[in-house]
């Protein structure tokens, strides 16, 4: 392509051109092909996976159900000062919309409402439900049903509620929420619940990552350092549980630590605790830590693994051979070049824990769920798609600025399971 | 040989111990449940009062376990048999050294194990109620071929790292159409990863509950989320009898895993020859 614009007049270049463009073409119909093979599969995923959460994650800025049913109110609102007393327009605007708008709109709206002042949607409910009947003035009908509605406050919550997108969930998601005039502050004690669930999420990753660590590092370098069969047996032992099912693994931890469970069984039987006050060890943090950490201790111990196989022993042995002790042969040498191991282990481990649901869920008390728990609660439990959708986003912004370091320190090719 | 992998021999001794305690932990629980599948009496202690095989018995007659089981079986094969199809076609696409965006398009098709599960469950939800997929085994197959697929295109593509082009080459040299030299000849060779990224497929549906809480009924109940609930209600040695079948399961599946995986070795080997 260079060549040809080099030497616009040449006409020996004209050849060349149509070379440069016939292969051109060639190279685009071969990244047709390439493309077709990959799209069927491309356009599944966009359809059946990427499509909705985004659409989901769009439901945390998403703020239309207040405008779509009441479209009359939030015009005549448009105008209003939010200080002077509502007027009769106003107040026809509303009662058109109530009456016209169907039922679960408005139903919809009220929950909404009620996010912003408790008692909000019994108020507009009971006032959507009698002033169906109602006829003008309206002012007079919706004080009769409800006198806070001559006060301007409930209409700026309204007014508030009129924009296409707001930023409440998201803020909300981190405690934090708008006050009258727009800025920003945290919310009240009893409703601060979310930054807890983070922070507790993010202590219970760390936790189980450290844990791990501890756990997976000297295993695997025992494992590393076998030879032949040794090292094949002590590498299934790994694996299996490693491919057992994750609600085996957990119900067999269940069966395990109980009350009356076998460890619990068996220390009684030993005489070590006594029969009346066996040890919590379910329901609770330590539950929580002993079977998460032994699901995810494999995603730790295999990378480290696969790194320490690769570090020469012949290193230590120079390092001995110049006079260095074990100890410091160790530090110096062996752990510096297992540290590619221990990060994408330590990674992995952690970006998997964050998004943990089930096995928290099973084993873990009221004060141990985590994230997940509460998206699946403000999803299925609730109906609050707005909060479903901000600690969705949280969660994916989270683990995606994670994988973007691990695709920079490890390499997100190398992220093979097996 | 005078590294601290051989010397002194008490930090050996030490790292034996830590790594036996450290497989104990690993193995303990899978190996303690088994044995508490056959207990006469319907307690979680040892020792055990007497041998019976009535919790496999209440397995096999219950009609709400066997149809988790048999959803969970329809599931999982036809999920597998999609997201095999549909990732061994992506990842020969992907590696077609004229693949343009192949990075952008990796990040995509892998995008479904890298998502948390429960954003997955409640984004599959969401969308799946708004088109009446909700309660549905259409609906959970489609799902789990979504969460499989990744599978399949990270162990086909690794497969095919090692492939020889020059094969195919040879192959249209002797006439053969390029959909003829895949496959005859590609597919073949890189069937060993197609297998494994289809054993893959299936146990990653075969194990999923997150989804299936969410977007399955009770008529569509699974496997895991039928054990998902006889964990949360009433634990009895029943969940201990399907656990132990699904250790024989993952067993199993552990044992042709690694089958397949020295066939590709062996056959990279030869290759190379």
């Amino acid at each position: 392509m260079v060549i040809a614009t080099m030497n616009e007049s040449d006409g020996s270049m004209i050849a060349a051109r149509t070379r440069v463009k016939s292969l051109g073409s060639a190279k685009s119909k071969a990244q047709l092909r390439a493309l077709l093979l990959v799209a069927p599969l491309l356009i599944f995923l966009l359809l059946v996976f990427v499509l909705p959460i985004a659409l989901l994650l769009t439901r945390a800025v998403d703020n239309r159900a207040a405008s779509a049913a009441l479209p009359y109110t939030m015009s005549a609102l448009s105008g209003w000062d939010e200080k002077s007393p509502p007027d009769e327009a106003l107040f026809a605007a509303f009662a058109t919309d109530l009456k016209q708008s169907p039922r679960d709109q408005i139903a919809e709206v009220a929950k909404r409402l009620n996010y912003y002042e408790t008692g909000m949607r019994s108020m507009l409910l009971k006032t959507a439900r009698t002033i169906r009947n109602a006829k003008p003035p309206y002012k007079a009908a919706f004080v009769a049903i409800d006198s806070k509605w001559e006060t301007p406050h409930y209409w700026t919550l309204i007014k508030n509620a009129s924009p296409p997108f707001t930023d409440y969930y998201l803020l909300a998601s981190l405690d934090l929420e708008r006050d009258a005039s727009g800025a920003i502050g945290r919310v009240s004690a009893e409703n601060a619940v979310h930054v807890d669930v983070l922070i507790r999420t993010f202590v219970v990753s760390a936790s189980v990552t450290v844990i791990c660590l501890f756990l997976g590092y000297p295993l695997a370098a025992l494992i590393a350092r076998s030879k032949g069969a040794v090292a094949n047996t002590l590498l299934i032992l790994v694996l299996l549980p490693f491919w057992t099912s994750l609600l085996v693994r957990t119900s067999a931890w269940v069966v395990l630590l109980q009350g009356r469970g076998v460890i619990n069984s068996a220390l009684i039987w030993l005489g070590l605790i006594d029969p009346a006050h066996p040890l919590d060890l379910i329901y609770n943090r330590i539950g929580v830590l002993i079977a998460m950490t032994h699901i995810l201790l494999p995603f730790m111990l295999l990378p480290i693994y696969s790194v320490m196989k690769g570090i020469p022993p012949v290193y230590l042995r120079a390092a001995s051979s110049l006079g260095a002790p074990p100890m410091s042969a160790f530090f110096r040498i062996y752990l510096p070049m297992s540290m590619p191991g221990v990060s994408a282990g330590g990674l992995l481990v952690f970006i998997l824990a964050l998004g943990y649901y089930i096995t928290p869920a099973l084993v873990g008390g009221p004060g141990d769920q985590m994230v997940s728990y509460f998206i699946a609660y403000y999803s299925n439990q609730v109906t609050n798609w707005g909060m479903a959708a901000a600690l969705s986003t949280i969660l994916l912004v989270a683990v995606l600025i994670l994988y973007a370091v691990y695709n920079r320190i490890v390499g997100i090719d190398r992220l093979r399971i097996g | 040989m005078t590294n601290f992998l051989s010397f002194p021999r008490l930090f050996s001794i030490l790292l034996w111990l830590a790594g036996g305690l450290v497989i104990l932990f690993l193995i303990a629980p899978i190996v303690a449940i088994v044995p508490l599948s056959f207990n006469a009496e319907p307690f979680f202690t040892y020792p055990m009062p007497g041998l019976s095989l009535r919790w496999y018995r209440e397995f096999f007659d219950s009609n709400v376990w066997q149809l988790a089981l048999k959803n969970s079986i329809i599931v999982a094969v036809f999920a597998t048999l999609l997201s095999t199809f549909l990732g061994t076609l992506a990842a020969i696409g992907l590696s077609r050294p004229s693949c343009p965006a192949r990075a952008t398009l990796t990040a995509i098709l892998i995008s479904p194990m890298i998502v948390p599960v429960i954003v997955s469950a409640v984004g599959i939800y969401y969308a799946f109620a708004a088109v009446g997929l909700l309660n549905s085994l259409t609906g959970l197959v489609l799902a789990h071929t979504a969460i499989g697929a990744p599978f399949v295109v990270i162990t086909v593509t690794a497969t095919l790292a090692s492939f020889d082009h020059n094969l195919m080459r040879a192959a249209s040299s002797l006439g053969a159409a390029p959909v003829e030299a895949t496959l005859r000849i590609m597919l073949p060779v890189i069937a060993p990863g197609v297998a494994s990224g289809a054993l893959f497929a299936f146990v990653t549906s075969f194990d999923e509950v997150v989804i299936a809480l969410f977007i399955a009924g009770s008529e569509e109940r699974t496997l895991p989320r039928q054990m998902w609930s006889g964990v949360r209600e009433t634990l009895s040695p029943t969940i201990a009898a399907v656990a132990t079948l699904l250790i024989l399961f993952s067993t199993l599946f552990l044992a042709t895993i690694q089958w397949l995986q020295r066939r590709a070795e062996r056959q990279k080997i030869a290759h190379r020859d």
